[in-house]
């Protein structure tokens, strides 16, 4: 009976939405207040609804209701009850109807938070997310729904996905689907001013803290991703340039352009119709990411289903939202104005070199993640695109970057006035190359060119983003959190920028045969293989491995890797034994049973890789810090009743 | 330099740079493109030699051969039509199995053995990679046209 009302209820909230959509756009566009009003109760309406509909789901998890078909796919009676809930968007259905609620959450928050709104811009905004939503919903409902039953019911459950029952990985779903959905708010109030044919800048001030949310959480579940493939698919790496990486990555570049180029436009005036059609591209990438992941187009952990109707039905809404947006921005946005000029070094300036480096790498990654899919479906022979390209090809846009972003802090609104920072950035470079080079020679005693270049432009714009908060270190105070979190996020590229240079230049990877009471030696560290003994876990049984680690005689640690098999299928997973320092990593991962009394094993010894998810995570916390700007809360008394009265104007018309 | 000698230099720099990295990125992108063929077309001599490319079918059942103790391993992929034997040294992936599909990447020797630096298996159980699956002759189309 349960899945059933949670079923009626994603009904209605389709209902709901269609009718948000509707009231929102066409009440806008008549003036009628009434109609804007109902389409603000429905947004809450299908909020209340997807959650009525997600906690069905969920209570049908938590009651092993097997007879749901979807439950019966994805967990099982063994399965804690923690990893029940997460199995609720563990698979292709569930993880939809979560995107649905996500959507809408976000939709409520916007509805809910932004009272100085003008009316009819609002009710346009809602409007935008209500059509979204309703092809969401619609798929959701048309091709895959998780209240099916399944008849007979199961006598128990397939289990989730062994690779997925990790805490990281529970929550690392939902953290990116926040981020993927919450650009759509972006996205609306981009296709809301363009529908106004606005030519002020309040949008972009509107825009800009929903942005940073939807770009926080994104930073944090692509984070969690890597954090996790690190540690769970006993391979040791943190990016593997798979092609649904490659889908949530995209956006958040893309992401990234938008932030910095909504600054421009919230303070200048400038790049009106760019930050426009980026906020459109933004989200027209995180729809492709969905395509890409829940068509089945890709061979990937990620891909759960094969189904053409579902790769049909969204490829056909990826259309009608980039081709009705791109529509509405060629017939809107010529009229849009950006009057004011800028010098070369002026702070526009470094900002527009920001986001063509950002679109040109978004762009690289798109060809290497596309082409494949051309080929194959023009018939052209089967290709992949192997991980160097990737690496080598998103370096290019990359080390400019990093170089004009260390400069660009500095540069002042539309003037070229850099003259006496210059002199204290050229210090400040002579510094990093000598640390730089102290660090390749002397720590890691082997010159390694790209580990120069890499550890050079990250000190140099550690040391660059650190000048200003150093100097008004005293008067911190009176700074705005823009600035703490513009400081934060810097601070992050230039933590990871050493940490992805640290780990690519000098890793050791080793797969070796050891047997019991063999060694194997890396950078000093020696791992010492003790044998393996069994181990039974809730719902798995693995055997595991001692691996103790000296260094000059002295113990380190003693690692126990694991090869576990869980009791719902005969699918062997890796746990690796991981000793992290913020200096290195010592990595081990048992392989199998060679005979003779021999295992295979993967040790790894990764230097600087923690610093990697420490520099995405200041990323997230400067996007934290600056959404809480100041003006983005209080708007002045003048401001607010200029945006009333021009609310007021509007609905009059 | 007057403020338009500098913008022009500014934009020459500008097109030289983007122009050279266009280079390198198109470069990067020509090396690293990998073909997928399956044993037939290897048999039939249309991989090529000196590059990297991906072997993918299924591990032949039986196929397995290990000296115990060592890394190193020997199977044979199939497509059900023709079998390439494969060279590997280190770790297996955990869904690697005898008669479940595989993708290796590799050259080809010229003894015929394909050296495999990789290798991947599906991620799933139930789950075929769309190149093997396609490649695949299953016993009711070996017999007809393939």
């Amino acid at each position: 009976m349960i899945p059933e009302l949670g079923h009626f209820a994603l009904i209605l909230a389709l209902l709901l939405a269609a009718a948000q959509g509707f009231f929102g756009i066409v009440g806008a566009s008549r003036g009628n207040v009434a109609w804007m009003r109902a389409a603000q109760s429905a947004v809450t309406g299908q909020w209340v609804f997807l959650v009525l509909s997600f906690g069905a789901l969920i209570y049908a998890f938590i009651q092993f209701d097997f007879s749901v078909r979807y439950v019966a796919m994805t967990s099982n009676s063994l399965l804690p009850l923690f990893y029940r809930i997460a199995a609720a968007w563990g698979g292709h259905e569930g993880s939809l109807l979560f995107w649905g609620l996500t959507l809408a959450t976000w939709s409520v928050a916007v509805a809910v938070l932004s009272r100085n709104m003008p009316l009819p811009f609002k009710s346009r905004v809602l409007g935008v997310l209500g059509l979204v939503s309703v092809g969401f919903l619609m798929f959701t409902l048309f091709t895959s729904s998780p209240f099916t039953r399944l008849m007979p019911a199961a006598a128990d459950g397939n289990d989730l996905n062994p690779l997925l029952q990790d805490p990281a990985l529970a929550i690392h779903p939902p953290m990116l689907y926040i981020g993927y959905v919450g650009f759509a708010v972006a996205f609306a109030f981009a296709c809301a001013t363009l529908i106004e044919g606005r030519q002020d800048n309040d949008w972009a001030r509107m825009a800009r803290p929903w942005t940073l949310a939807a770009w926080l959480s994104l930073t944090i579940g692509i984070t969690l991703g890597s954090w996790w493939a690190y540690y769970e698919l006993g391979w040791g790496g943190y990016w593997f340039w798979d092609p649904v990486e490659n889908a949530s990555f995209m956006p958040w570049l893309m992401g990234t352009a938008l932030i910095h180029s909504l600054a421009v436009t919230e303070k200048r005036g400038l790049f009106k119709s760019w930050t426009l059609l980026l906020a459109v591209g933004c989200f027209s990438l995180s729809l492709l990411g969905t395509f890409l992941v829940r068509s089945g187009v890709l061979v990937s952990v990620h891909a759960f289903a094969t189904d053409p109707a579902r790769g049909l039905f969204i490829l056909a809404f990826l259309v009608a939202v980039i081709g009705g947006a791109l529509a509405l921005y060629t017939w809107r946005a010529p009229a849009l104005k950006s009057e004011a000029g800028f010098e070369l070094a002026s702070r526009e300036a470094f900002l527009l070199f920001n986001n063509a480096l950002l679109v040109a790498a978004t762009g690289l990654i798109l060809l290497g993640t596309l082409y494949p899919l051309v080929m194959d479906a023009m018939e052209l022979g089967k290709i992949s695109v192997g991980p160097p390209y990737f690496g080598k090809a998103f370096l290019i846009p990359m080390v400019p970057l990093v170089l004009l972003m260390a400069v660009g802090m500095h540069a002042i609104w539309k003037r070229s006035r850099l003259g006496p920072v210059m002199h204290l950035l050229w210090i400040l470079l002579g510094a990093a190359v000598a640390l730089a080079l102290f660090v390749t020679l002397v720590v890691y005693e082997e010159f390694h060119l790209m580990g120069l270049v890499g550890f050079t432009v990250g000190f140099w714009l550690l040391g660059s983003t650190l000048v200003e908060p150093i100097k008004r270190f005293g008067g911190w105070r009176t700074l705005p959190a823009g600035f703490w979190g513009m400081t934060a996020a810097h601070v992050g590229v230039a933590l990871f920028a050493i940490g992805v240079t640290g780990v690519e230049s000098y890793r050791i990877e080793k797969d070796i045969s050891l047997g019991i009471g063999d060694s194997t030696v890396l950078e000093g560290y020696e791992f010492r293989f003790d044998g393996t003994k069994n181990v039974q876990g809730p719902n798995y049984r693995a055997v595991e491995g001692t691996v103790v680690i000296t260094r000059d005689g002295k113990p380190v640690t003693t690692l126990h890797p694991q090869k576990r098999f869980y009791a719902s299928g005969g699918n062997p997973m890796t746990e690796a034994g991981i000793h992290g320092r913020l200096r290195r990593d010592l990595f081990v991962a048992l392989g199998e049973d060679l005979g003779a009394g021999k295992w295979s094993m993967r040790v790894q010894y990764k230097p600087l890789i923690r610093l990697i998810w420490l520099g995405a995570l200041f990323m997230a916390l400067g996007a934290a810090v600056s959404a809480t700007d100041r003006r983005y809360r209080a708007r002045s008394k003048v401001s607010a009743a200029v945006m009333t009265g021009h609310a007021a104007g509007e609905a009059a018309r | 330099m007057t403020p338009r000698r500098k913008r022009m230099v500014a934009v020459a720099a500008i097109v030289i740079g983007v122009g050279a990295a266009t280079a390198v990125a198109l470069q990067a992108f020509q090396e690293n493109i990998m073909y997928f063929y399956s044993p037939s077309q290897v048999t039939a001599g249309e991989a090529p030699a000196e590059r990297s490319f991906r072997l993918g079918g299924l591990v032949t059942s039986g196929s397995l051969q290990r000296t115990p103790g060592s890394i190193e391993i020997n199977f044979t992929v199939t497509d059900n039509a023709e079998t390439i034997p494969v060279k590997y040294s280190g770790l297996l992936p955990d869904l690697f199995r005898e008669g479940q599909g595989v993708i290796a990447h590799g050259k080809l020797g010229t003894d015929g053995v394909f050296m495999a630096d990789e290798v991947l298996a599906k991620h799933d159980e139930n789950y075929m990679p769309p190149e093997v699956a396609d490649t695949l002759h299953t016993p009711k189309t070996a017999g007809g046209a393939s």
